[in-house]
Formats: C-alpha cells, structure tokens, sequence
C-alpha cells in the first residue's frame, strides 16, 4: 500500500489516480499509523515552501516521514515535495525543510538579456538528461519530455545525488535519488505515459 | 528545451460538451471526458475545460466531469468559467484541476487574484483576458481595452497595464483571448499577443482566431507566445494536434514530439 502523505496542499486526488491507473493502490492520509503501514510513502506538493513545510509540521508529518526514511521504505517527492526534502529554500524569506538531503532551494535566475528571453515560472514540457538511472527510471527513454510548474530550483549539495537535470536557465537537478529517496521537480502524475511508467517503476521498487 | 504548447479548449455546459464538437469514430462527442481522451491520444499537452453553464443549480457538473477526467488524463487541467470565491478554486482542485481560469472575478475585486494565489500557489492561478483594440489598430499606436462577458462590457482598463497588475498580484499565467479574432478563423492578434508577452515575464496563452496551421506559427514567432489555445480547428478535425505538431516542428517551434498513449504503460 502507497501512502499518499495529505497536509491540506497539493493535487492529492492527481497522483492517486496515477498509481491507481496503473494498479498500485494508494491512500491520501495523514495519519501516522497508516503512514507506518504502509509500504511506500509519497510526499506530493504545490505552492509555497514556507506554507507547505508549516503545514507538513503542523500536521505532525515530520516524524512520520523520518520513520519511514529511515525504516528504508521506498520514498517519492514531488515538486514543492522533493524541494522540502533538502535543508532550506530562499522563497519569500528563508525557510528551513526536512534536512533529509543536503541543499538548497534557489529561484530561477532571470533571463540577462532580452534575446536569450524566458519566462518564470519554467511552465510546461522539458527534456530529462539521465546521469545517474534510478530505479524508477527504468524503461523511461533518456530525453523523455516530463511536465514541469516551478519558479524555484533545488541545488544538491553533493553532486552524486543528481539523478537528472534539465536546462531552464540553469542547469537544474530535476531529479534526485539517495538510497530509498527519488524525488522528482517534474509532476510524473501529470507527464502521460512517461509520468505512469515513473510512478508504476515507484511502486515495484523494493 | 522547454517546447511551446497546444492547448484544446473545450466549451462545457451542464456537463456537456458545446459548440458542434465533431469527431468521427467517437461514441459520444458530447462527453468531454471522451474527447479529452481524444486529445490525450494526439499529443496535446494540456487542456482546458471553459464551464458556461449558466444555471446557478448545474454548476456543480463541472466537478463531476473534472473527477472523471482526472482518472482517465494524466496532464495539465485548466478550468475556467464562473470562478469567484477560494471556495470555488478549492474544490476544483480537489477535485483534479491543475489550474483555474479566473475573468470577470478579477476585474470586479483584483484582491481575489492575490487572495488566491497566496492560498493556493501561483502556478495554478491563469487570469484569463478578453480584450478589443480600441485604438485606430492600423495606426502606430495600438491599445487594447479589457471586457468581461463574453466581450460585452467594457471595463476602462488597458489590458498591457491589467496583464502586468495580474501578475504582480500572483497570477502564473495569461490567458489571452482577442476579442476581434475570436471565432474568425483570420488568426490570433499578433500585435496585442506580442504587446502582453513582451510586457510580463509569465506564460502567455494566445487565444482567439487561429484557423490554420501557419497561425499558430505566426503566434509563436510574431506573437511571442508560449501556448497557443485552439478549439474549433481541433473539435471538427481541420487538423489534428499530432500534424499542427509536425507542421511546427518542421518550421523549427520547439514541440513535444507523439506520446505513446496512457493505456500503453
């Protein structure tokens, strides 16, 4: 059972009807006794850091979530979920996360020149360049094309960490993988076939 | 490299699909949950639901054909058409909208836009624009005016200065529509997309007269824009999306190549 971690933010019904697609059940709760059951556990997320971690803290998610790393279940973020995975963002302010990963969470620079001109948010469909293959990223073609909404970036710390990067510019992890930890910038539960395959590779990782 | 994206716009209305959708070999055009798995199968790279039901006691429909597209599509969702509280925005997303379109709301209390991307992130927040020019538009000088329903009521506000205060205000997106092109077929207004993309740093969506292939060209390069949305060119089959895509690809627009379909992972 995927536990689908639920702290009032975040398009929860999107991802659990990805895994479901695909044959993998799921729940979107927030109770810590469910989320020690369960086998894997999915961190989601839209919006603001800052509001996103209060409420992750508020709900009494913190804990349950270090468990979980730490009993070596299969963990997957997504989006403002994989930012809070590291230890601070600088959106609106300075804002701590989890510490699970070594980081920082950085806004997209602004483009220097008129010609070289790109908008903020990075919006849309961008290629993956796979460095290191993690386990869910079995069977997905090197330069798949994956869903990104993000103004803010995460830089890993170690570069060991990086599982794929995209340019948007900067070149940015857009996903990361440390032992049981995959964490994705992009929405796999919104990239069509390529997003499913991502998040049906989650649910068989063991 | 992050491609431009073609965006299908379906008219709903009591849970049904509007405006002579025509798709052969579809079961049930009417049913946009079937005609978003259309669209899905050709490559779109997101879609866009515009609610026009105009009964206060049938508006809940709208949820019901978002949840049913939600368990079938796995991409981008835009929702607009009579958005006007958080409450409203909150239950769209719960139930599987990536994004709401917000319009009239806007215009009448521009606080709401700031409200509504504080709460719920800016990345899911389109302010949609329907604007005319109001100028001599062959002049060198041209400006556009913004209107609400359905282009019937003008508000006073440029629409340059509007776009740029909707997103200071939070606002993720413009979603452009020409209210002089729109249902033309003649092609998207160039100078008024061109105008509002140069004036923000968001995403522009062009909206409003595409009707053949080489207008969604033009609105990328003469344009500026980022998307394009179309509706008719698509519902009755002038082009698919898989040859708009082609057709782009070859003029050198950076686009999102065929997908393999959902029902294939």
């Amino acid at each position: 059972m995927i536990a689908i971690l639920d702290y009032g933010m975040g398009n929860l019904r999107s991802v659990q009807k990805g895994f479901e697609r695909i044959g993998h059940e799921a729940v979107v709760t927030r109770d810590p006794a469910a989320i020690d059951r369960a086998s894997h556990v999915v961190l989601p997320g839209v919006g603001a850091f800052g509001d996103c971690m209060a409420n992750v803290t508020r709900f009494g998610l913190v804990d349950p979530i270090h468990r979980a790393i730490q009993a070596g279940k299969p963990f997957l973020g997504i989006c403002v979920g994989f930012q809070l995975l590291f230890t601070e963002s600088e959106e609106f302010g300075s804002h701590k996360g989890l510490g699970l990963l070594p980081g920082k969470v950085k806004a997209i620079p602004l483009p220097k020149d008129v010609a070289a001109s790109y908008k903020i948010p990075h919006m849309g469909w961008n290629t993956i360049h796979i460095e290191k293959p993690a386990p869910p990223l079995q069977n997905i073609d090197p330069e798949s094309y994956v869903y990104f909404v993000h103004s803010y970036y995460v830089e890993p710390a170690a570069q060991e960490l990086v599982s794929t990067r995209t340019d948007y510019g900067v070149s940015f992890a857009s996903s990361v993988w440390k032992d049981n930890i995959f964490a994705t910038q992009f929405h796999p539960e919104k990239s069509q076939a390529v997003g499913l395959q991502v998040l049906k590779n989650f649910g068989e990782w063991q | 490299m992050l491609t431009k994206r073609i965006i299908p716009c379906l008219d709903v209305k009591d849970g049904r699909v509007v405006k002579g959708v025509s798709f052969v070999n579809l079961r049930d055009a009417g049913d946009p949950v079937h005609v978003a798995q259309v669209y899905d199968g050709e490559g779109a790279d997101e879609l866009c639901f515009l609610d026009i039901t105009a009964s206060h006691e049938k508006r809940d429909t709208i949820l019901d054909v978002v949840v049913r597209t939600a368990e079938q599509v796995f991409m981008p969702l835009t929702v607009g058409g009579g958005i006007r509280t958080l409450e409203d925005i909150r239950r769209l997303l719960e139930a599987g909208a990536d994004k709401v379109s917000i319009n009239t709301a806007a215009v009448q209390e521009p606080a709401f836009v700031k409200a509504a991307a504080t709460r719920f992130g800016s990345q899911c927040i389109v302010v949609a624009i329907d604007a005319k020019c109001v100028s001599s538009c062959d002049g060198d000088v041209q400006e556009w005016e913004v209107f609400t329903h359905g282009g019937r009521n003008a508000t006073g506000l440029d629409a340059v200065c509007w776009a740029q205060r909707m997103m200071d205000f939070g606002a993720g997106e413009i979603l452009l529509t020409s209210m002089d092109q729109d249902g033309t077929k003649d092609g998207y207004d160039l100078p008024l997309t061109a105008a509002i993309s140069d004036a923000v740093t968001i995403p522009v969506i062009a909206s409003g007269g595409a009707g053949t292939l080489p207008h969604l060209y033009e609105a990328f390069t003469l344009g500026k824009a980022d998307a394009v949305l179309a509706a008719s060119i698509f519902h009755f089959q002038t082009y698919s999306i898989g040859q708009a895509k082609s057709f782009l690809s070859e003029q050198g627009i950076p686009m999102r190549p065929g997908t393999i379909p959902v029902s294939m992972v």
